[in-house]
Order: structure tokens, then sequence, then C-alpha cells
């Protein structure tokens, strides 16, 4: 079991479009439905709300880590943060990757949210697959669903 | 992104982060693994063939009871420990949205960029 979810998409548009897409705020914001109040800024905090309608009294909140020039693009965040009674900075937050590379009919994107909390390691879910019992089934559908590998 | 599916879940069941924390470690992992086999287990039934403690049990039961992993009953002076798949199936509910939602959100991107 993996504590990850992953994606890839191949886009039909050259490496500097995308990039642009994912690390221009303003684009940024168009496609993931979020308002964002300024620039993203390595090492600092990205503010703003969510677009989506009926949801826009959920603010947005991520920390920027790496921008890497048509590479990768990173931010953490707390995934869970629908709440507004509730403080969500106690709680472990996750870490999204994209990452870009060039194909022949344009870009791969490469997309990893981790970190969903101290998931088990493969070693450790051994003692799960030896039981023999429902649950073990349940945690090979969960990892099923956070190790879509392409 | 929408947060629809996800604001659903908080509603009925427990924040996964906490869920992810208890199971997070070998210890735990062994006796969830005993105890989904089938139960309800002692907690001297737990100690035997392990190399801890009782009260190391007792308090890795007690991580796994706040999360509702466990849960103990009463059975004359003793408590047993049971398993409920519950909290894990939330978990899987869980990432099942955060996986959809990043389909949809990365299906905009890509209309995004190849219009």
């Amino acid at each position: 079991m993996n504590d990850r979810i992953e994606k890839r998409i191949e886009l039909k548009a050259p490496i500097s479009r995308v990039w642009r897409a994912l690390t221009d705020h303003r684009e940024f914001g168009e496609w993931f439905r979020v308002k964002l109040d300024g620039p993203f800024v390595p090492g600092q905090v990205s503010s703003g709300h969510i677009t989506y309608p009926g949801y826009e009294h959920v603010k947005w909140e991520a920390v920027v880590q790496k921008m890497e020039p048509e590479r990768l693009f990173s931010f953490t965040w707390h995934p869970y943060s629908v709440d507004p009674k509730t403080d969500y900075s106690k709680e472990p937050s996750t870490l999204v990757e994209f990452k870009l590379e060039k194909t022949p009919t344009g870009t791969l994107l490469l997309l990893t949210e981790s970190g969903f909390d101290k998931i088990p390691s493969d070693r450790r879910l051994e003692a799960f697959r030896r039981n023999d019992s429902g649950w073990t089934e349940q945690m090979k559908n969960i990892e099923g669903h956070v190790t879509q590998k392409p | 992104m929408s947060r629809k599916s996800r604001s659903g879940v908080t509603a009925k069941r427990p924040a996964p982060a906490p869920v992810f924390a208890a199971l997070g470690d070998e210890t735990r992992l062994s006796i969830v693994a005993k105890l989904s086999g089938g139960g309800p287990w002692s907690i001297s039934q737990l100690t035997e063939g392990s190399k801890l403690t009782r009260q190391a049990i007792t308090k890795h039961l007690r991580v796994l009871e706040r999360v509702k992993i466990v849960r103990s009953v009463r059975a004359g002076r003793e408590s047993l420990f049971a398993f409920d798949p519950e909290p894990i199936e939330g978990v899987k509910t869980y990432l099942e949205l955060v996986s959809e939602q990043w389909d949809q959100t990365l299906s905009r991107l890509k209309s995004f960029v190849e219009d």
C-alpha cells in the first residue's frame, strides 16, 4: 500500500504552455476553480477561495514548495479543509507535485498527492495479506485506489 | 476544485488522517491483523507470543479505539477488544473521492491547455 495518489495525463500542448497553466496564478485559478490572492512564490503561502459554485465560502490555502521551470511545481496543503469551523493547521498536510515531461505530441503530466499520513509500508502490509479476512480484501481495494499506476 | 464530495464524507465519517496515523505503526498493524481475523480478543491473548507488555498493548489499543478501528466489550471483569471495519471503509471512500476529484481537475486542465 502506498500513501499516494498518482495520475498521468497526456496533454496536446507544448510544455511551456502547460507550465504557464500550472504556475500563473490566474491561469491556475481558471481550471482549478480557485480565485488566488497573488502569484505563487516558493516557500510562501498561497491563499484564495474556491470558485466552484456553492463552495465559494471555502478557503484555499497552500504552501508553495518548488517551482523548477517546465519540470516541477509542488505545494503542500490540507486536503480535507472544508469545514470553516475546524482548525486544520495541526493536521498533517499532503504534498501535491506536478511533474512535466516533453513528449513527441506535447506534454506528459504526472500528478502525485502523497503523505495521507503515515500509511503502512508494503512490508508492513504483509501482515494483512496473510490474514484471511474480509478486511484483507478491503486493504487490497484501498491499495488499488491509491496506487493507480499508469 | 470541487470539495463537494469531500464535505459529504466529513459529515458522516471520522477524518481519514487520524485513521491513517493510527495504522502507521507496526505493532498496531499486527494487533489489527489479529483482531480482523475474528474476535474479540482479551489483552492477555493479544500479549501472548508478543514481546510487549500488557501496558504497551493497552496503550496501542487505546489509540485504535480513539479512531474506532477497535472497540472494547466488557466480559465479566475483563475487557475484550473487537475490530470495526467502518473507519477503514471511510478511508477507502475518501481516497476514491480524492482520486476522482483529481481526474476531474486534470480533465479541466486538459481542455484549458488544448483549446
